[in-house]
């Protein structure tokens, strides 16, 4: 079984020191230098905070990723997932030997080859032809290798007529098509992949993502990083799921997606106030519940599920009131606003339904704002944040997988005739 | 878990990552590998540097040509420095043309971890075939201008008839091999005193420039009397620099114990340098 491992990683562990370098930090080097030099251990390496990036850190270091063992085998296609600041990048930097870890050891058989960029080391003044040359050297191909590709790579980057001309006068979308055109040839038994599908456009992602999955096929193994939960799906057999910088699981894809999915996504479907004193309101109205609901079981929200909010609340006087509703996405446009008809509504329990539709919303995740309307024309009240949620991508049947681009995704009649 | 670590031992990693690694090592046959890359990389070096100029390698000869126009103003004619028997441009021309090689050397090696963190930072490859491929790339420099230099030597040599040069020129290639491993030891020495704590960058080009002052360059040893010799003699540069001029010129201190002294130096110094870059270039991308 372990004869074809191809890597092994053994209590791995990364520590940063937060803040910048000065004489602060000075000392601290001195104390290791002096504490190394007598043989004992890195006094640093014992303490440090979790790497969660909201808090205030109360030491100067912190730990991009710690005690992180895994084995990856031959042929094996492994996805890292997991939220921003989970180690993901740091823990490809040290597989790809960009830096070394703090604690542990990485090993490694086979000829390995990262792509944490598209085009590192392209020479603006330098010409298409000759940019190839240099860029599969840097990722460790030889000259002979890379002449016996070049033609296909020309090809694949559909820049034949500019071969001769220097890179800097090329179009942004010809560069990075060349620079992944000598990335998609490389043979590496090993392939370290971040998340350079982000670049290019559609017909183009397709293209890489097709590249790499050709590769995979051929026996080589590949990892993969990536917040694209599609592409981790189609591409990778296992998965590692990295939560602030500690492996929670490793596993069958669908399985590992499904746990970061209802363990990551936080959702705020439901709140209540029991108590009268405490709901939040003022004289006129109070508000007493707002729930999220699914039409269907499951606890995901996906882009088909219908949406059915409900929101209970206290009329204390009586007047012609109605709802207002914002729907905001995660970067804080509003998405929609619609309104209930104003109703003369008397003191009491009042609740308001709003469906959503499945089909309408994109992947993101959403806030609701909640308005109190005294005869459509002035707020009484108003409550932000009300629900947030998140809406993740369904089974997509297309070969894409990139981000769907919109504010919305209505599944409009669009079709051939 | 445990079987696997018990049969574990009998796989042959291609690479462990994360162990210490002994100081001196100095890996030839990964290396060797990356030649092509370093063989990209001088081409690389040459063709942009006169990229998009109309007299393009030619601005190697112009720029060491005028610079010799200018010393033979500042310090023949006006100042009367004297270069012995030796015709002044000569001197000079040869004199820039070695410091040219070994200051540029020493510049650009000592910046290879700041320059090259963003290419470092994505990929790996052995990171000393970027030093090494830039002292390549300065070799080639410098044998464009020194062959200008020989038309003018070959022209006193022949026609004038105003040097002999001798026998030592046979040992000028190890002459300037000591010389430019010295430049590039000092430039990674350098490069890894620097990723973390800048300071000592500062102190850099103007320490080059004063050591100038202290190398035969504009003065020959012969020049020099009293204390200030001593001072020159132990700037090991000076005994490197007389004994390749003294080849073609004629007239140079070839001493063996101060040759010795500045190959040990050389020596001593490219140890020094390869520990501490083998050290830092595992993290100083953390601290860069």
């Amino acid at each position: 079984m372990s004869k074809d491992l191809a890597i092994r990683v053994e209590n791995v562990g990364k520590q940063y020191r937060l803040g910048q370098v000065g004489t602060g930090t000075l000392s601290h080097d001195l104390k290791r230098w002096w504490a190394l030099t007598r043989g004992k251990e890195d006094p640093y390496l014992k303490i440090g905070v979790e790497n969660d990036r909201t808090k205030k850190a109360d030491s100067d270091y912190a730990w991009a990723v710690r005690d992180i063992s895994f084995d990856v085998h031959q042929g094996d296609t492994l996805g890292i997932i997991g939220r921003n600041g989970a180690g993901k990048s740091t823990l490809l930097k040290l597989l790809s030997r960009v830096t070394s870890p703090s604690t542990g050891t990485i090993k490694i058989k086979g000829r390995i080859a990262s792509l944490l960029e598209v085009g590192t080391g392209f020479n603006p003044e330098l010409t298409g032809r000759d940019n190839i040359f240099l860029n599969g050297a840097i990722l460790g191909m030889t000259k002979k290798e890379i002449a016996s590709k070049f033609d296909e790579i020309v090809e694949f980057a559909g820049v034949q007529l500019y071969i001769d001309t220097p890179v800097k006068r090329y179009s942004s979308g010809m560069y990075v098509r060349l620079a992944f055109g000598v990335a998609a040839h490389l043979e590496p038994e090993i392939l370290i992949v971040d998340e350079v599908l982000a670049v290019g456009d559609a017909e183009f992602q397709k293209k890489c993502l097709g590249k790499m999955s050709d590769v995979a096929g051929h026996g080589r193994t590949i990892i993969f990083v990536s917040h694209n939960m599609q592409a981790v799906q189609t591409l990778c057999k296992t998965a590692l799921y990295l939560k602030a910088g500690t492996a929670v699981e490793i596993g069958r894809t669908d399985k590992v997606i499904n746990n970061y999915l209802s363990r990551e996504v936080k959702n705020r479907v439901a709140v209540s106030w029991d108590n009268n004193e405490d709901a939040p309101g003022n004289s006129i109205v109070r508000l007493l519940a707002a729930e999220l609901k699914v039409a269907n079981e499951s606890n995901n929200i996906t882009i088909e599920s219908d949406i059915v909010v409900r929101i209970d609340f206290m009329v204390l006087k009586q007047m012609n009131i109605n709802l207002s509703l914002h729907l905001n996405s995660a970067t804080g446009i509003c998405i929609f606003n619609v309104i209930t008809q104003s109703l003369p509504l008397a003191a009491g329990h009042h609740t308001g339904i709003l469906r959503i539709p499945g089909n309408l919303l994109n992947d993101d995740i959403y806030s609701i704002n909640l308005m109190f309307v005294k005869d459509t024309s002035s707020v009484i009240y108003q409550f932000g944040d009300l629900l947030t949620f998140e809406v993740t991508e369904g089974q997509r049947n297309v070969n894409w997988f990139g981000k769907w681009e919109g504010a919305i995704r209505p599944s409009l009649d669009f079709s051939l005739i | 878990m445990n079987e696997n670590s018990l049969s574990n031992e009998n796989i042959e990693w291609d690479s462990v990552i994360g162990q210490q690694k002994k100081r001196l090592n100095f890996n030839f046959g990964e290396i060797w590998k990356y030649r092509d890359l370093m063989t990209l990389f001088v081409k690389r070096d040459i063709v942009t540097v006169y990229k998009q100029t109309i007299l393009g390698p030619l601005w190697f000869v112009i720029q060491p040509l005028l610079t010799t126009l200018m010393y033979l103003l500042v310090f023949t004619n006006i100042a009367g420095i004297k270069t012995g028997a030796v015709p002044p441009i000569l001197f000079y021309m040869l004199g820039i043309t070695l410091w040219n090689y070994f200051s540029e050397t020493l510049n650009i090696t000592s910046k290879t971890f700041i320059d090259n963190a963003s290419v470092f930072g994505k990929v790996y490859f052995p990171r000393v075939v970027l030093p090494i491929s830039k002292s390549i790339s300065g070799f080639v420099k410098f044998l464009i201008q020194f062959s200008l230099f020989l038309v003018i030597w070959l022209y006193y040599v022949f026609i004038e008839k105003s040097i002999a040069p001798n026998i030592y020129m046979l040992l000028a290639p190890l002459f300037l091999f000591a010389i430019v491993v010295m430049g590039f030891s000092f430039g990674i020495l350098i490069s890894s005193l620097t990723t973390k704590y800048r300071d000592l960058m500062f102190l850099v080009s103007f320490g080059v420039q004063l050591v100038m002052y202290a190398t035969p360059v504009i003065i020959p040893l012969s020049g020099v009397h009293g204390k200030k010799r001593i001072i020159f003699l132990l700037n090991p540069l000076t005994s490197l620099f007389e004994g390749f001029k003294s080849g073609f010129l004629g007239s140079g201190l070839v001493e063996w114990k101060w040759i010795g002294y500045s190959v040990g130096f050389t020596v001593i110094l490219l140890f020094v340098g390869i520990a501490s870059f083998n050290k830092i270039e595992k993290k100083f991308i953390d601290t860069v």
